[in-house]
């Protein structure tokens, strides 16, 4: 077991390397540079060369980048962001904080509903119930989040009045994060709960063609009993899912966050990608797919204490 | 009998009390456009949106903008300064005289040391309280000044780098900082920016990056007529317009910058107020002039005459604009008495084709004119280009519009027609602002600003604008510099180097409860005439 973390461990480096080159060499081949937005149109040559040299944007890509990538390894300095001058580790992490709120949330809204249809679903093939859970699951996967969101604001916010319309509590305990979070943790648990209805009935079905159900039926087991034993079996399949989905929720809310005005990553992305923050993008870059391979390296390891088979394989 | 008119008369006293409290102060709180909270150290960014509610609240310059008529172009009126004037023996040097008993919201008075060390916070790089981010946001704005020396305690003198009348419109963007408050954070600015000090009307009580700044009247400001009627004011960054919109309809908010026009009908109907009125935005093509089809002056009024603004402004725009005919608009001190008023004609248009050749068949070659898909002060590009291209293909000018996204479009627009990648182009389609003589022709219009130097991108060459815009710079009577600008702007008008289409008119959403409130003929708002009412 310590092995496969270790070398998993070790192949995050190349990953994390490899995203961090990508999204450098996409922003500096994509037009625009940040200098336009950080400076205003009438702003004269000589004054955009010296901001240009102050940031040090006016230097060789290559040595842009290895530059960055020399603070990030050996002082673990993220930089400044270009628009604001503020911190990125301090942006990021500030940010990342709001999106795990979200990202737990819309999971939990997602998982629970979606095990229990997906299993719903399986047990009753072919019925009308299974019929409206496909149903349920193909909209869930189907609606665009955003559009959704935008509904759902208009509906609960502006028209009834009981949820707030966009942005974070301005006041301080849980009870105000929840209210401000439920919004967009239900947009963004929709299409979640779509995959996971999906998967588990495709699972558990799998399960239930499996002798030794057949075996645990003939032995008379109750159907709570059974439902057990066979989730367990199709465990394995769920918690993939579940991680991908974790991490798609944590990192790709952009859409969400930006409509709900939710300040985490994805808002945080967007903003930086329109402002061409270069330092500020690499650094959610960088703490997003740190997060992405951390997750999937939580979810082999817990399928391995689930089913030991998988680590012997 | 007379002990219950007592009493009737002491409960009605105290059922008034907590009204009339209520009637005045409240919060005030306002969805931006700005994707962050603008820089609050003193020299804003996020352009003039970002001075309008975080600049212009918290801090003030030597020179203000009066900001209380919506009938007359703001004006410069004495802000930290109470006068100033130019020597007359040698017009580069400027004495300003400073007005006593104003004190920072740090408790430190303002005075002239206070003026040398945020004049020298921007402008000089050796200075140890220079600061980066101040100076690439103001710095700038601030070419025509060479220094500043104090004189006495209470009287500073700039140096101009030549004689220019255009000198006190550069000291509106120099919002003046605290130097008692810049030690106290430590030297750091990125720290006092975290708990600034200006002298403005409202200083800052909570700062979340990317979420809100939260402010409350400043009492002991200097200006009596000046004091803020609300108590509290909180910035809301929402980048987002359908996020604005939603969040002034669930009552999250009193105020939203910029509403989505399409959703103006519906918000008159809802019983919101929507507050519009002219200021200097100006959005239009800017042509390239040495190149056809547009080097040809009588093509380029053709185009001018073949825009149906009125259409524009009515139909697509629900009247957030005005049909533009030439830079300034109709009633601004500069418009002048231009010669021609771009109607809608396409009978001109065509007759001004033929006579430039074209016509029965030979149609003028096809131009390229990039433009963006959004952005600030862009209005609707995507839908607005679409009927100017069909507006100029209908009298038979062919014109394929590029829609690049907005930060590209900046981008390449400052680069200037003559790079590989804009080599094809014949036109930009770029909002603009004009709020003063400088930035209203001489960025574009004389020959010394042509790229790379400044954004004369055309390039528009013309000695008699180029003598006229110098002379109205090196004038310092008001009403004569009016006069010559209105000058240039008929001569630039009759060029037609842009097509003038149309003024925005700066939309705004406000609940009933935004009371006082007055739209100036400028990008900044005056935020301490607004009450809250019920």
């Amino acid at each position: 077991m310590w092995s496969l973390v270790v070398r998993r461990l070790l192949l995050a480096v190349p990953t994390l390397l490899g995203a961090s080159l990508i999204v450098f060499a996409m922003v500096k081949l994509a037009p625009g540079d940040p200098i336009s937005i950080l400076m205003p149109p009438d702003a004269g040559k000589a004054e955009i060369e010296a901001v240009k040299e102050a940031l040090g944007l006016d230097r060789p890509l290559p040595v842009q980048y290895l530059k960055w990538l020399e603070r990030a390894v050996v002082h673990g300095d993220l930089g400044r962001s270009i628009a604001t001058r503020r911190p990125v580790v301090h942006d990021v992490f500030d940010a990342l904080r709001h999106s795990v709120a979200l990202a737990v949330a819309s999971s939990l809204l997602a998982l629970v509903p979606g095990l229990m249809l997906g299993t719903l679903a399986a047990f009753h093939r072919g019925t009308l119930v299974d019929k409206i859970v496909s149903a349920v699951a193909i909209t869930g996967v189907s609606v665009p989040h955003y559009w959704a969101g935008i509904i759902l604001i208009i509906v609960f916010s502006v028209r009834l009045g009981w949820l707030p319309a966009m942005g974070g509590p301005a006041e301080p305990g849980i009870g105000a994060y929840v209210h401000h979070m439920l919004l967009p943790a239900v947009a963004l648990a929709l299409i979640p709960l779509g995959v996971i209805t999906r998967v588990v009935r495709a699972a558990v079905l799998e399960v239930l063609a499996q002798e030794f159900v057949l075996t645990l039926r003939m032995k008379g087991l109750y159907m709570g009993a059974l439902v057990r034993h066979v989730l367990k079996n199709s465990s394995p399949q769920i918690l993939t899912v579940m991680g991908l989905q974790f991490g798609f929720a944590l990192g790709g809310s952009v859409l969400v966050e930006t409509v709900f005005s939710w300040p985490g990553t994805g808002y945080l992305l967007n903003i930086a990608i329109f402002q061409r923050d270069m330092p500020l993008l690499q650094g959610i870059i960088l703490v997003l797919s740190t997060a992405f391979v951390l997750l999937n390296l939580a979810v082999d390891v817990l399928q391995g204490l689930i089913d030991p088979r998988i680590v012997r394989s | 009998m007379r002990s219950t008119a007592v009493v009737v008369f002491f409960v009605a006293v105290l059922l008034a009390l907590p009204a009339s409290a209520a009637a005045q102060g409240g919060t005030l709180r306002i969805g931006m456009t700005a994707s962050d909270i603008p820089y609050t150290g003193g020299q804003a960014d996020n352009g003039f949106e970002g001075l309008r509610f975080v600049g212009y609240q918290i801090y003030e310059p030597l020179i203000n903008w009066d900001l209380t008529s919506s009938d007359r172009l703001a004006t410069p009126t004495p802000g930290l300064a109470e006068s100033w004037s130019v020597n007359k023996a040698n017009p580069t040097l400027w004495t300003f005289k400073l007005r006593r008993n104003v004190q920072f919201h740090d408790g430190s008075p303002f005075n002239a040391d206070a003026v040398v060390f945020t004049f020298e916070s921007v402008k000089n790089k050796d200075a140890p309280q220079f600061d980066r981010v101040g100076a690439s946001n103001t710095g700038f704005r601030l070419s025509l000044l060479k220094g500043v020396r104090k004189v006495d305690d209470y009287t500073v003198e700039f140096e101009s780098v030549k004689p220019s009348s255009f000198v006190p419109y550069q000291l509106l963007y120099l919002m003046m900082v605290s130097p008692a408050n810049w030690a106290k954070t430590g030297k750091d600015w990125r720290k006092y920016a975290e708990s600034p000090s200006g002298t403005g009307p409202f200083r800052v009580t909570k700062f979340v990056p990317r979420e809100r700044l939260e402010l409350e009247a400043n009492r002991a400001y200097w200006n009596p007529k000046r004091q803020p009627k609300i108590d509290k004011l909180v910035l809301l960054p929402m980048p987002e317009p359908t996020t604005r919109l939603a969040a002034l309809r669930s009552g999250q908010v009193d105020w939203v910058e910029v509403p989505p026009p399409d959703a103006i009908t519906a918000l008159r109907s809802q019983g919101f107020q929507i507050v519009t009125g002219p200021y200097p935005h100006n959005w239009g093509h800017t042509l390239r002039l040495d190149k056809a089809p547009w080097d040809n002056k009588l093509l380029r009024k053709a185009a001018n005459y073949a825009i149906d603004r009125v259409g524009i402004c009515k139909n697509l725009l629900s009247d957030t604009c005005v049909p533009g005919t030439g830079v300034a608009y109709k009633g601004h001190p500069w418009f002048g008495n231009p010669k021609e008023t771009y109607e809608y004609n396409p009978e001109k248009a065509r007759a001004l084709i033929k006579q430039a050749g074209y016509g029965d068949g030979r149609r003028p070659p096809r131009a390229v004119h990039l433009i963006s898909t959004s952005g600030s002060g862009q209005m609707l590009p995507l839908a607005m280009n679409e009927l100017v291209q069909k507006n100029l293909r209908d009298v038979g000018l062919d014109v394929d519009v590029q829609p690049v996204e907005w930060n590209t479009l900046l981008t390449r627009w400052r680069a200037g027609f003559h790079t590989p990648e804009n080599e094809g182009l014949n036109g930009w389609n770029i909002s603009l602002a004009f709020p003063d003589p400088s930035s209203a022709f001489q960025r574009f219009f004389h020959s010394k600003s042509v790229v790379p130097v400044s954004v004369n991108t055309m390039p528009y060459i013309n000695p008699e604008a180029d003598a006229t815009i110098e002379a109205a710079e090196k004038t310092f009577d008001t009403r004569e510099q009016d006069r010559l600008l209105g000058k240039l702007h008929e001569i630039i008008v009759d060029d037609a180097p842009w097509i003038f289409i149309v003024h925005d008119l700066n939309p705004r959403a406000m609940s009933t409860k935004v009371k006082g409130f007055v739209q100036p003929q400028s990008w900044f708002v005056d935020l301490t005439l607004v009450s809250l009412g019920k």
